[in-house]
């Protein structure tokens, strides 16, 4: 599977908006994810190609940032924060809600690929603890409750 | 004038006002006022008066550390100077930035263009964190509509001050907000930390003279300019200028941010949060975020400015209230801080990298009442190593090990309850 069109036509325009090939290599994998998902290694590899660096480059910013996934996710990812604001409101009980609900971990997908579950660390939404990010807008949603994460979920489905 | 004159003109839903609704509110009016009558000596020597310090953390007076740029990029001769906006928020317990990204992009960017303005500089980046994408598509939006109105772009207003502005949208990782791993981050690089000197002022972004500056300093800039220094000095109730935007969160009946005189009290801001939860006790406070030491009821009414804080053996941070109750474990709190540190060092110095999941390691061992009294001789030697400045690039490795030290020595108790294999707190 080679990367769409349009995609490749962003990661140029992407890199003469941030001033060159290797200050858009972040965007380009951003890019990348909204259209694929995830980032695997034929599409970072092609993606590299379009913007003339070294595939070991833009892989050295695709394995650090955290929001970049290396590896296949659900169709909707779930970001929960574990810091402290919202340990301190119940962020854990939520967080045992939601993985017997879904009956995954953190860092596992759903068999059926619909939900990917992650711990991150504090979203800037304490005072709206617990909160998590949803999807690839990220948006932010809480104080939620257990009853909450489900009806959610419900929903997405 | 209002009281809250920073976040005053955020809508309650927090949509972002278009450009000719922002205009009708006075915007742009300091940037035309600064562009016709102030030189950039005038604006620096302005908000050096007004008593503006970095609300990012550092608290270093913003119009001096514009006037040292200025005489650093004297010296590093002809080319370009850049500004960068940190809009990185990603310390535990702070969420000042989203409300002024998401509600009020345009009086940052404002801020953002004066300050460009002030030092020189021909180009403005402003990062943002992930988790802040609604705030980086309203920066993206304001900055559309600027351009056409003219307000960007070569010779602004006949000024001969010229200017472009673009959104660097990040992907997680707490490191970026570090302002050297920023600049390395806008240039592509894998955003570790770099040594200093050479400062940003120096040599920063691609090598050229850097200011960076937090989200909330800049948003504060249209307004010094509009209504004066003495003006910015007089809403604060001490010596350092402005309202502050502290975030309270934790424990309290009403989480909020709130904006207030600088010195405000952690008392005020608590009761106008309706107080602790369930009108249980206070138990303890950072009151800059997670990287600040914890204060107790004694501190109370402590002045929260960056002199007074400090003073009382703690920092103002970012205005991070977090609040723990009588029912919040310390032991089982600083374990949080401690895995979110682990996490997101950038993993360049060997303490840092090794030392923190180690800490982390153990604070999880006392947490489940499965220490020792071994354990806790580690934790110490970690926090005796770790804590002072300079064992590493960068400052966060301190950071994380402050709530550690100040725990240890504020809530012996607590971890000497846990090392008995019992939390006398119970969960929060």
């Amino acid at each position: 599977m080679t990367l769409k069109a349009e995609t490749i036509q962003a990661i140029r325009t992407a890199a003469h908006h941030h001033g060159g090939a290797k200050a858009a290599m972040l965007e380009a994998l951003k890019l990348v994810q909204a259209a694929e998902g995830w980032v695997s290694d034929a599409h970072l590899a092609e993606a590299a190609a379009t913007l003339g660096v070294t595939t070991a480059e833009l892989d050295s910013l695709a394995t650090f940032y955290s929001h970049i996934f290396r590896s296949p996710v659900g169709e909707m990812v779930i970001l929960l924060c574990d810091g402290l604001s919202c340990y301190l409101n119940g962020a854990d009980d939520v967080r045992d809600a939601v993985q017997q609900k879904l009956g995954i971990r953190f860092g596992e997908t759903t068999p059926d690929g619909k939900f990917t579950l992650l711990n991150v660390c504090c979203i800037g939404g304490c005072d709206r603890a617990p909160a998590a990010l949803l999807g690839p807008d990220r948006k932010l949603v809480g104080p939620l409750s257990a009853d909450q994460l489900d009806q959610l979920i419900e929903d997405a489905r | 004038m209002t009281a809250t004159p920073l976040t005053g003109r955020a809508r309650p839903d927090r949509s972002p006002h278009s450009f000719a609704e922002w205009q009708r509110l006075g915007g742009y009016d300091a940037l035309r006022r600064a562009l016709k009558e102030l030189s950039p000596d005038d604006l620096v020597s302005l908000v050096e008066a007004s008593g503006l310090r970095g609300r990012g953390g550092a608290g270093f007076l913003t119009g001096t550390k514009w006037k040292l740029m200025r005489k650093a990029a004297a010296a590093a001769g002809e080319g370009p100077r850049y500004l960068c906006v940190n809009g990185d928020e990603m310390e535990p317990g702070s969420f000042k930035d989203r409300l002024l990204l998401e509600a009020l992009p345009h009086q940052l960017i404002e801020g953002a263009m004066l300050a460009a303005y002030a030092i020189g500089a021909t180009e403005v980046i402003l990062l943002v964190r992930d988790a802040y994408r609604a705030g980086a598509a309203a920066l993206n939006r304001a900055i559309v509509e600027i351009e056409s109105a003219g307000l960007l772009g070569s010779n602004i207003l006949g000024s001969g001050f010229s200017l472009t502005m673009r959104v660097h949208g990040s992907a997680g990782r707490y490191i970026v907000g570090e302002e050297t791993a920023l600049i390395s981050a806008i240039e592509g690089d894998r955003p570790v930390p770099r040594a200093r000197p050479p400062y940003p002022a120096q040599s920063g972004l691609w090598g050229r003279p850097t200011i960076v500056n937090n989200v909330e300093t800049l948003s504060c800039v249209p307004l010094i300019v509009q209504h004066g220094a003495d003006w910015f000095r007089g809403l604060s109730r001490t010596e350092e200028g402005g309202t502050k935007l502290y975030g309270v969160s934790g424990r309290v009946n009403r989480p909020m941010l709130i904006e207030a005189p600088m010195g405000t009290t952690a008392r005020e801001l608590i009761e106008r949060c309706g107080g602790i939860r369930d009108g249980r006790r206070l138990r303890a406070f950072q009151p800059g975020g997670g990287a600040t030491a914890f204060l107790e009821q004694a501190e109370l009414d402590v002045p929260m400015d960056f002199g007074h804080l400090k003073k009382a053996g703690s920092a103002l941070g970012t205005g991070a209230l977090i609040v723990l109750d009588e029912t919040s474990c310390p032991v089982a709190s600083i374990a949080r801080h401690a895995r979110f540190y682990a996490r997101e060092s950038c993993g360049l110095c060997t303490p840092c990298r090794d030392g923190l999941p180690w800490v982390s390691k153990l604070l999880d061992q006392l947490e489940a009442g499965q220490g020792t009294a071994a354990t806790l001789e580690l934790l110490q030697m970690h926090v005796d190593l770790a804590s002072p400045s300079g064992r590493s690039f960068c400052d966060l490795m301190t950071g994380a090990m402050t709530p550690v030290r100040s725990g240890l020595e504020r809530f012996a108790d607590v971890f000497a309850a846990h090392l008995a294999g019992r939390c006398p707190v119970g969960r929060a």
